[in-house]
């Protein structure tokens, strides 16, 4: 009879309880010690405990660690704490954002938000009259204009970088790159300067896609670019190895195989500009009527409706804007959700 | 006596190779040259092959002849320019950045590097397939197969019989004709390399390039590849790139040695299989396949 059915699967390395005992009461003794610091010191708030808790967990843990397993534990510690609060530090202020948008913009929330637009309300009506049907629909064509701009020429512009190589790919890339850091008020600037007050005399849409155009090139241009790279050259050497011409291999094995982390590129560039304010307010004019014609007429988005109804500073104005603000956070969130989700299932197959 | 030549020829083209020692002696009766003579008017012929990455001269002065329905083995210790030569008899060479060559391969008598060649031509009927397999990761088998088709815009009356045929040949039907729509990429390695062998004949090359096609491979891999290349050798001319001699004398005709001394690539040695691995005529080619260096 052999016993090995009887062999569990175990984990030698995991932490004992005793262990873990310990770790709790290290917890627990940098609790109670750190509400006395803050006692009998002279500092006070949230901050105090947060700071006052780091440093004495740092310490005991540490001290803890020297005792039983030397400096070098100790040192490691350390480390971990540091590399802890860094996490919290970097993560905190994006959860605050989060769960104020939700706390605050949910109270404005209300179906007819998506069914009526602020033509004849004021944002100092009470809550529930009128909405931002107008804003909703003026940022997706706004953002649907700027994307038929700016996806051809800023894939166009990545395979000229990774595929053409051509004489002028390094200063092209340097350009590229330069402008992914340019200020989205400089690019309405410049349309205002270029185009409406020389030529068209006039606010519209189609001017604020512009704008959101300069900007989205260069982050959907590079994104790509760096997607491409990662094709193995191998497939470019077996497709033109198959008798195929560069450009039949690019488009039928080289973008085919990049699809989705293009796809994902596409999206970041979108949740790049659809929460752009600078840009859209000196060039669409911000209509408060539902206006689907981007050619003509002021035209809503909703990073003006935000901006405006806190400019009012009542407190429907504010409610309405925070559920603003919770719209466009949500649909920014999904775009963001959706590239993920683009891009891991291309790992996956 | 031209009449013969000619006969001698087209037997050739069609006749299976079963000894290369025999086949040598007939040629040799025929009043014909082993490959690294001169001009035979088919088949394919490198003359005075150099070639450089940038300033380096990797490859000098190769000059070596492949008949119709043989296979030559290169082989030689790594770094002596074997990929760098077969490379340049696709024109595959100038895909990377900073490479020259200097002399002619002949196609059909035809220089491949004459100006005014349709590079894309010359790769349809020169394939190649490479040292790690590279199967198509966003098209199916089947589409893998025939993707050649499609890069190269030509058309087939139909399209089954030829992807049929052509996983036939490359010894993989029997193994994927149940899920020929899954994905190149679930394939195993060696089943992967197949499928590239598989996509390279569906253009329906007469040379086919292999470049070390099994070093990625396990042995079982390795010996279904083998038997593909026996079978392909007699309705085409095969070059293959190894750094395994068992393998070199179990599939080809014909053996080059190549050797760099620290300088370029040049070809020391070229015969009968038979003869290079049992009596080579230059010494450093007896100690490589003697297993005493490299």
């Amino acid at each position: 009879m052999t016993t090995i059915s009887a062999v569990v699967p175990q984990k030698p390395w995991a932490k004992s309880s005793q262990e873990k005992l310990i770790a709790a009461g290290i917890v627990v003794l940098s609790i109670i010690a750190t509400y006395a610091f803050v006692e009998v010191t002279p500092l006070k708030g949230k901050l105090a405990y947060f700071v006052s808790y780091f440093f004495i967990y740092v310490i005991l843990d540490s001290l803890y660690s020297l005792t039983t397993h030397g400096v070098s534990a100790a040192k490691d510690s350390i480390a971990k704490g540091f590399i802890t609060a860094g996490v919290f530090v970097a993560v905190m202020p994006m959860i605050s954002i989060l769960l104020t948008v939700f706390m605050r913009g949910r109270r404005g929330l209300n179906w007819n938000l998506f069914a009526n637009d602020m033509s004849v309300n004021s944002v100092n009506d009470p809550i529930g009259q009128g909405g931002l049907l107008h804003a909703l629909l003026g940022t997706a064509i706004l953002v649907a204009i700027a994307l038929i701009i700016s996806l051809p020429i800023g894939i166009l512009t990545a395979l000229y970088l990774t595929e053409v190589k051509g004489r002028f790919a390094s200063p092209i890339r340097f350009l590229v790159q330069a402008m992914s850091g340019v200020p989205s008020i400089v690019a309405g600037l410049f349309i205002l300067s270029a185009i409406v007050y020389p030529i068209t005399k006039s606010y519209s849409g189609i001017m604020g896609s512009l704008a959101l155009s300069i900007l989205m090139i260069p982050t959907i241009a590079r994104t790509s670019e760096e997607v491409l790279l990662l094709i193995p050259n191998d497939l470019r050497e077996a497709g033109v190895a198959l008798g195929g011409t560069q450009w039949r291999t690019v488009a039928m094995v080289v973008v085919p195989a990049a699809k989705s982390g293009l796809i994902t590129a596409v999206i970041l560039g979108i949740a790049r500009v659809a929460g752009e304010t600078a840009p859209i307010v000196l060039l669409t004019g911000g209509g408060e009527r539902v206006n689907a014609n981007p050619f003509s007429g002021p035209m809503g988005s909703l990073p003006f409706y935000i901006w405006k109804a806190f400019a009012v500073g009542t407190e429907e104005s504010i409610t309405r804007a925070w559920a603003g603000i919770f719209v466009l956070l949500a649909i920014v969130m999904v775009l963001f959700v959706a590239a993920r989700f683009l891009g891991e299932r291309r790992t996956s197959k | 006596m031209s009449e013969i030549d000619k006969d001698g020829n087209e037997n050739m083209d069609v006749k299976p190779m079963t000894s290369s020692l025999a086949s040598v002696a007939a040629d040799a009766a025929l009043g014909k040259r082993i490959p690294g003579g001169q001009p035979m008017g088919v088949g394919l012929e490198a003359r005075g092959i150099h070639a450089w990455f940038g300033e380096k001269h990797v490859l000098e002065d190769i000059s070596l002849d492949f008949w119709s329905g043989t296979v030559t083995a290169l082989i030689g210790p790594s770094g002596c320019g074997k990929s760098t030569f077969i490379r340049t008899l696709n024109r595959m060479h100038e895909f990377i950045p900073g490479a020259a060559m200097a002399g002619e391969v002949l196609l059909d008598g035809q220089d491949i590097y004459a100006s005014g060649t349709d590079v894309t031509k010359i790769r349809l009927k020169v394939g190649m397939v490479f040292q790690k397999p590279n199967p198509f990761p966003s098209m199916t088998i089947a589409e893998n197969v025939l993707s050649g088709l499609k890069l190269a815009q030509l058309k087939v009356p139909n399209r089954d019989d030829l992807l049929e045929e052509c996983l036939e040949r490359a010894g993989l039907w029997a193994e994927v004709k149940d899920r020929l729509s899954a994905y190149g990429g679930s394939l195993s390695g060696g089943q992967q390399q197949r499928l590239c062998i598989a996509r390279a004949l569906a253009v329906r090359p007469a040379v086919l390039l292999m470049d070390e096609p099994c070093s990625s491979l396990d042995p079982g891999s390795t010996l279904k590849i083998e038997e593909t290349i026996s079978h392909l050798s007699s309705s085409m001319t095969i070059i293959i790139v190894t750094h395994n001699m068992q393998q070199a004398a179990r599939v080809s005709d014909y053996t080059a040695f190549f050797l760099s001394d620290g300088g370029p690539g040049k070809m020391v040695e070229v015969g009968p299989t038979g003869e290079i691995f049992s009596r080579p005529k230059d010494k450093r080619t007896e100690n490589y396949v003697t297993g005493r260096f490299g």
